[in-house]
């Protein structure tokens, strides 16, 4: 039997990847797959969490996660599809028409 | 083997009339609005903003009732629930209002504009309802992922795009770290329902590092969702390039619905845990209310200005929260929201009436002179800005009446000193729009007022609430109250008075 | 121990019995022309071969979007068929009520060409 801090580690080691992959990375798409590396991070802490508490609630909140996340990536790539068609990039840093 | 049940007796359908009316006019507006010719939008904003003002009267009628639970405690119905749907039905109406002749002119795709808003303002009454951390979660991603959408509306246009861009990414970037606190919080107390979970505070079972890890991502991803400093760097990009009746509904909607759940989690069932969120908060409080306030003195464009003009009023509505261990904060904020709601969406309909097809006109030098030529544009603005400063006797000078005396029940005399300072800096830039418009000549001619009454309406109910409920703020700060409390009658474990 | 497994080997025999009857009588019965590109191998009529950096179609995006979102609401009705008894007809018209807001959106990317090719 796995010990359950090793799923809640992992869940951690995942999330922390997420964010630095938001923080540092400049490619929209890259960014987009980072938070989904977060969110995939507390699908397994629900999970992980549920079980050990023997209730369903974290089951069920992941398959929420999951729906709200396809969701958001078909609004998402749409706006990154045309935010292309307009600027013919997809590097973070420059899109810059508003500054302070 | 159990039977099958085929009783639906057991269904308490009544307390989410208001929304199933909101659900199925979204949905009516979108398939029959694909007949509709685009130029003509018009009849479709109508028929949304009818749906929304009956929507909202039903939640009238809920507004007295007893508070109670429906969906087996997932959903909390009563007066605090009634409170914010009637807050955001009524932005939700007033910027269908606005976007009335602004649509036609600007050319958008009426079924999804309107369709996208009625969704928005769902997922807005489903945050204030929630008593579920599910539930508040999804109501949270409803009204986002329809405003992501509408955000970048102006499809051809690269500041839209960028707007919505932005929006979307920080969204979904802090509704990880909002999910991870759940997640935490829930692994800690074993639930996900906000009820258990306040019982689950005063069990010595009870992991403390997880759950404060998890109350700590928590207000992460709040302080993203109300643009707190420093998770606030989205906002004036999506604020400003996103098109201006949605960016008022940004500003106004949005905020309210994340204070509904902000409040209602923390100040109702977390209540138990005040002296360890309340320091975190007073930090956010004074960062946002400083940082707001003098980015906004050096902004040249209305709507960036406009934006950390909303930023700073979040600081201000944080000092309520930072003083919940005061009885009256919670009515306190509950206020402050309604009035900031009339100002600000009265302040957005001026930045439309000046906007034409191709012509933005959001820069403060295209206000200057505006008093000469449209005295009654000019005069709507002044009262808009003045209320936003807090002159008395409008609404936003109670609003933040009500607050600071909170915090001052509190003994928050240093955050209440820092929020003072800054409504005098705010002053500053509010009272340099006046000047542009009353003192200063050049500026834009903007189109006619006379050919569109639907803005003249919205200018005019904008208006009119600000000077009301600032002149006879007693009926509202008791309903505000009453409102507050009755989210506490939900909780039945509830200290009324926090400790400290 | 036979006993619990017998079923299975029914199972695996009646497949090997129908794929192999159909492959079988396809052999028998089906006219041979054979050509250079029935050849290739098949990947849902793209060419299996060629830059890794080819662009698509964005109507494979648009489809996709909409395999996607369908797709994955879907598994709401796991649990629920699991709990169908239990649930009685407050989850039988809940789950009507689901798939009928999916058939809005299913109209409305109809209504809108989504679904239309060219």
């Amino acid at each position: 039997m796995v010990p359950m801090s090793y799923f809640v580690g992992l869940s951690a080691v995942l999330f922390a990847i997420g964010v630095a992959g938001v923080l540092l990375r400049r490619n929209i798409i890259v960014i987009f797959m980072s938070i989904e590396i977060m969110l995939n991070a507390v699908n397994l802490a629900f999970v992980a969490l549920g079980r050990r508490l023997g209730s369903m609630d974290g089951q069920v909140m992941v398959f929420f996660v999951m729906t709200v996340a396809a969701a958001e990536a078909a609004v998402g790539l749409a706006i990154i599809i045309a935010v292309f068609r307009n600027r013919e990039t997809v590097n973070a840093d420059q899109l810059n028409l508003m500054r302070w | 083997m159990t039977q099958f049940n085929w009783s639906l007796i057991n269904f308490a359908w009544l307390p989410i009339l208001p929304l199933i009316v909101v659900a199925v006019g979204a949905m009516g507006v979108l398939l029959a609005g694909v007949q509709v010719d685009d130029e003509d939008s018009g009849a479709l904003g109508i028929l949304t903003i009818a749906l929304l003002v009956f929507a909202a009267v039903l939640s009238l009628l809920l507004f007295g009732g007893r508070p109670s639970v429906a969906f087996s405690g997932a959903l909390a119905a009563g007066g605090y629930t009634a409170y914010f749907d009637l807050l955001v039905l009524f932005a939700a109406a007033m910027t269908a209002l606005m976007s009335v002749e602004y649509a036609a002119d600007q050319g958008l795709a009426g079924a999804e504009y309107y369709a996208l808003l009625m969704f928005a303002a769902l997922g807005m009454m489903l945050m204030a309802a929630g008593d579920d951390l599910i539930v508040i979660f999804l109501g949270l991603e409803t009204m986002s992922i329809a405003i992501y959408a509408l955000a970048g509306f102006m499809r051809h246009d690269p500041r839209s795009n960028e707007a919505a861009l932005k929006y979307f990414l920080l969204g979904a970037f802090s509704t990880g770290f909002l999910l991870y606190g759940i997640a935490f919080i829930y692994g800690a107390t074993g639930s996900i329902k906000l009820e258990p979970i306040e019982a689950a505070l005063s069990r010595p079972a009870t992991d403390n590092a997880l759950l404060l890890a998890g109350v700590g991502l928590l207000l992460i991803g709040f302080g993203f969702k109300i643009a707190a400093v420093p998770f606030h760097m989205w906002a004036p990009d999506a604020y400003e390039g996103a098109p201006t009746p949605v960016t008022a509904f940004m500003a106004v909607g949005v905020k309210a619905a994340a204070f509904a759940a902000f409040v209602r989690i923390f100040m109702v069932h977390l209540g138990p845990l005040g002296p360890q969120w309340t320091m975190v908060l007073w930090v956010m409080a004074g960062l946002t209310m400083t940082v707001g306030n003098l980015a906004a003195l050096v902004q040249t464009n209305i709507k960036r200005m406009l934006a950390y003009s909303a930023i700073a009023h979040a600081g201000y509505i944080l000092v309520g929260m930072t003083a919940a261990a005061a009885p009256r904060a919670g009515g306190a904020i509950l206020y402050y929201l309604l009035g900031y709601a009339f100002t600000n969406l009265g302040a957005f309909t001026v930045v439309v009436a000046l906007e034409r097809r191709g012509a933005i006109h959001d820069n403060l030098a295209d206000y200057r002179g505006l008093a000469a030529r449209h005295p009654f544009l000019a005069a709507a603005m002044a009262l808009f800005m003045l209320s936003l400063a807090g002159v008395p006797p409008l609404a936003g000078f109670f609003g933040k009446f009500y607050i600071f005396s909170a915090a001052l029940d509190a003994h928050l005399l240093w955050l209440t000193i820092i929020a003072v300072i800054n409504s005098v800096i705010s002053a500053y830039y509010y009272l340099s729009v006046l000047i542009a418009m009353y003192v200063r000549e050049g500026g834009v001619e903007p189109a006619a007022l006379r050919t569109r009454p639907a803005l003249i309406a919205t200018l005019v109910i904008a208006a009119a609430g600000t000077v009301a409920i600032g002149l006879f703020p007693q009926p509202y700060i008791t309903s505000a109250a009453g409102a507050f409390v009755s989210a506490l009658g939900n909780a039945p474990h509830h200290h009324v008075v926090l400790s400290r | 121990m036979l006993l619990t497994w017998f079923p299975i080997l029914v199972t695996l025999a009646v497949a090997a019995l129908v794929v192999g009857g159909m492959v079988t009588i396809n052999r028998l019965t089906g006219p041979r022309r054979p050509s250079k590109i029935k050849g290739e191998e098949f990947e849902c009529g793209n060419p299996p071969t060629g830059q890794a950096w080819g662009r698509f179609s964005v109507h494979f995006y648009l489809t996709a979007l909409l395999f996607v979102v369908f797709d994955v609401e879907v598994i709401f009705l796991y649990p629920w068929a699991v709990e169908l008894r239990h649930l009685g007809m407050f989850g039988l018209v809940e789950a009507l009520i689901f798939i009928g807001i999916l058939t809005v959106g299913l109209v409305y990317a109809w209504q809108r060409g989504a679904l239309d090719w060219n």
